[in-house]
């Protein structure tokens, strides 16, 4: 479906509100992921409130399409967007890796039955979603209309159990799979490119007979087209690379992998004091970068 | 005696008792079940018929994935299936599947909690000439910690065919162990089985018995020959003994364990297994808590095993019948 203007800009704001939830509950945990959720707010966005056919009210409507999250650790920005979705209150993103809560350091179907899958141990998404894809296509043929969706991180497809389902879903044409790579280049202990080389990425996704289609993680627009790029393929699943910045929208976060596995208050000292981050991290999201002013000041 | 309520082979102590491999009750069970649900499917890491999975396979070739050799995909895959409301079983060799795929097993099988079934074919040191590197002896240690899982272990082809066709009904993920070799047919299609349940398949012709075994698989036909041979000692007033079958290791039926340790006060456990961790290491568990009692393993002594036939692996690694005999005059003697 086509993206207006006005709903390009209503999603940008979305992903805005959905990044000040994702480090006011990184802030509130003190422990967590910064990174890669930020990097992966836009995509996110864009699939729950324009791809996504769900009911946030209805989490457990059988007709729903399937996102399976693989790379378990960005969840914040799970939590933060289904919150914001209507899925549970934002104020409940507070109790983010606490005793007792849904929002699980790695999402738990137990606590959360609305995530699909539960996930944090790397490589195993995928292949659960071949499964689920295989299962639909048993029971309502080739040309079904829903999706299954995987989200993966770039470094877990260091992970071989990747290439096992890569190499089923291609063998098995299976169109109603679309897997969504966060091309963001780091991983805990640095560039992907220094701790394993991934490239050429297209090229290795292509060999396994994918559709492969790589586009802007944050430009709303081209995703989309994307999407429905990979809907209209035929005989083959499709992988988009989504090239996303690590940090997106936190300029002193962006692309330093340092902040892959830290929350505001426990991450790198070198562009803001430790005590201070949190307080200069929302600030900053807060007036889009200093874009807006209030008129009070 | 043999108890009569379980209606068992009363042929078992014939020279020419029948010998079916116990993956092949299985691979009969899993026709059944998927006739008796069309949401069974089953996926292999291309050992189909080595597992009994190729009869499924001819029959429903629509609800069958060959996943190829990637045992940790096998598991995924079945459990994505699983989400989408099947009843996977996935078949491979014991030592690949959970010993492979172990950590899969655990998250997106167990932790999502999903009703798969995972077919572990070739456990135990009877897979005899393919050598160690494919006796899984490890497999039951670990699959009973993992929370969510059911583990059964069957006696026989027959009981093989029965709980494949219990745990298609159940949404417990659950792991079926299996062994290769031919195996005496201990039961008959009219022997009950339920999940979790044991049963007292050897009792004294009188009186209590002194000793209680506990045996899971195919050696529970070694541990019934023990106890007859040691009841006719002595012109018949050798050793009582009741044998226990415990197909179900996990959840564990604990009430019937202390059961039969009151009355005995001296347990002998016997399996195809490490020591470590096994259904032994789970009788005493519940023993230590319950009603501490001596107990003494048969089992494989913290080694791996190697090349030979069934027979020759049994002795050598210390679970034949004089094995078994020597345990249960040592268990006597430590009885308080």
């Amino acid at each position: 479906m086509y993206l207006t203007q006005s709903k390009i800009f209503d999603l940008e704001k979305k992903a805005n509100d959905i990044r000040i939830s994702i480090i006011e509950s990184l802030i509130e945990a003190k422990s967590g992921h910064t990174a890669g959720p930020l990097g992966m707010a836009d995509v996110f966005t864009l699939f729950y409130f324009h791809i996504l056919r769900h009911d946030s009210k209805n989490p457990s409507w059988p007709e729903r399409d399937r996102l399976v999250l693989s790379n378990g650790h960005i969840c914040p920005v799970l939590y933060a967007t289904m919150a914001h979705a209507g899925y549970f209150g934002v104020e409940e993103l507070k109790t983010l890796r606490k005793f007792g809560t849904r929002l699980q350091g790695h999402p738990h179907r137990e606590y959360l039955p609305y995530v699909e899958t539960s996930s944090g141990p790397l490589g195993l998404g995928l292949g659960q979603a071949v499964g689920m894809a295989l299962a639909d296509r048993m029971d309502n043929g080739a040309n079904i209309e829903r999706y299954i969706y995987c989200f993966l991180g770039d470094g877990e497809l260091d992970e071989g159990a990747n290439w096992e389902a890569v190499m089923l879903a291609g063998k098995n044409k299976l169109r109603n799979l679309i897997a969504i790579v966060d091309r963001n280049n780091i991983q805990i202990e640095g560039y992907t490119e220094d701790v394993m080389p991934l490239e050429s990425l297209a090229d290795k996704w292509r060999a396994f007979n994918w559709h492969v289609i790589e586009v802007s993680g944050h430009d709303f627009q081209a995703l989309n087209e994307a999407v429905e790029q990979a809907q209209a393929i035929y005989e083959k699943p499709t992988v988009i690379i989504a090239h996303t910045i690590p940090g997106k929208g936190v300029k002193e976060f962006e692309r330093d992998y340092r902040w892959h596995g830290n929350p505001p208050g426990s991450g790198p000292e070198d562009k803001i004091k430790k005590a201070e981050q949190g307080a200069v991290v929302l600030a900053e999201l807060r007036t889009l970068g200093g874009q807006i002013v209030s008129e009070h000041q | 005696m043999l108890n009569p309520q379980l209606k068992l082979n009363t042929k078992i102590f014939n020279e020419d008792v029948e010998q079916v491999p116990i993956r092949k009750g299985f691979g009969l069970g899993l026709v059944i079940a998927g006739e008796a649900d069309k949401n069974v499917v089953a996926l292999c890491a291309d050992l189909t018929e080595s597992t009994q999975m190729h009869l499924f396979k001819e029959k429903f070739p629509e609800r069958f994935v060959q996943v190829g050799v990637a045992e940790q995909n096998l598991a995924t895959v079945s459990s994505g299936m699983a989400a989408m409301g099947k009843i996977s079983f996935m078949s491979s060799y014991a030592m690949f599947s959970p010993g492979r795929n172990w950590e899969p097993i655990r998250t997106s099988i167990c932790y999502n909690d999903r009703p798969v079934k995972i077919i572990g074919s070739h456990a135990g040191i009877s897979v005899g000439p393919d050598g160690g590197t494919h006796q899984a002896i490890e497999d039951i240690a670990i699959t009973r910690v993992i929370p969510n899982l059911d583990v059964i272990s069957p006696c026989d082809a027959l009981e093989a065919k029965r709980a494949t066709i219990q745990i298609a009904k159940t949404k417990t993920p659950t792991y079926l162990r299996l062994a290769r070799e031919k195996t005496p047919i201990i039961t008959t299609e009219e022997t009950p089985f339920k999940i979790g349940k044991s049963e007292i398949y050897w009792m004294p012709d009188m009186g209590l018995a002194q000793v209680g075994i506990i045996a899971t698989g195919a050696l529970l036909y070694r541990a019934i020959m023990v106890a007859k041979e040691l009841a006719s000692e002595n012109n018949g007033e050798g050793i009582k003994i009741k044998v226990m079958n415990l197909a179900t290791i996990k959840p564990i039926d604990i009430e019937a364990i202390i059961t039969l340790a009151k009355e005995c006060r001296a347990i002998v456990t016997v399996e195809e297994h490490q020591i470590a961790g096994g259904m032994g290491s789970a009788v005493a568990e519940v023993l230590a808590q319950n009603c501490p009692t001596p107990v003494e393993f048969i089992g494989v002594h913290d080694s791996f095993g190697q090349s030979g036939t069934q027979d020759e692996l049994t002795e050598h690694y210390g679970m034949g019948k004089e094995s078994i005999k020597e345990a249960v005059r040592k268990v006597l003697k430590r009885k308080v």
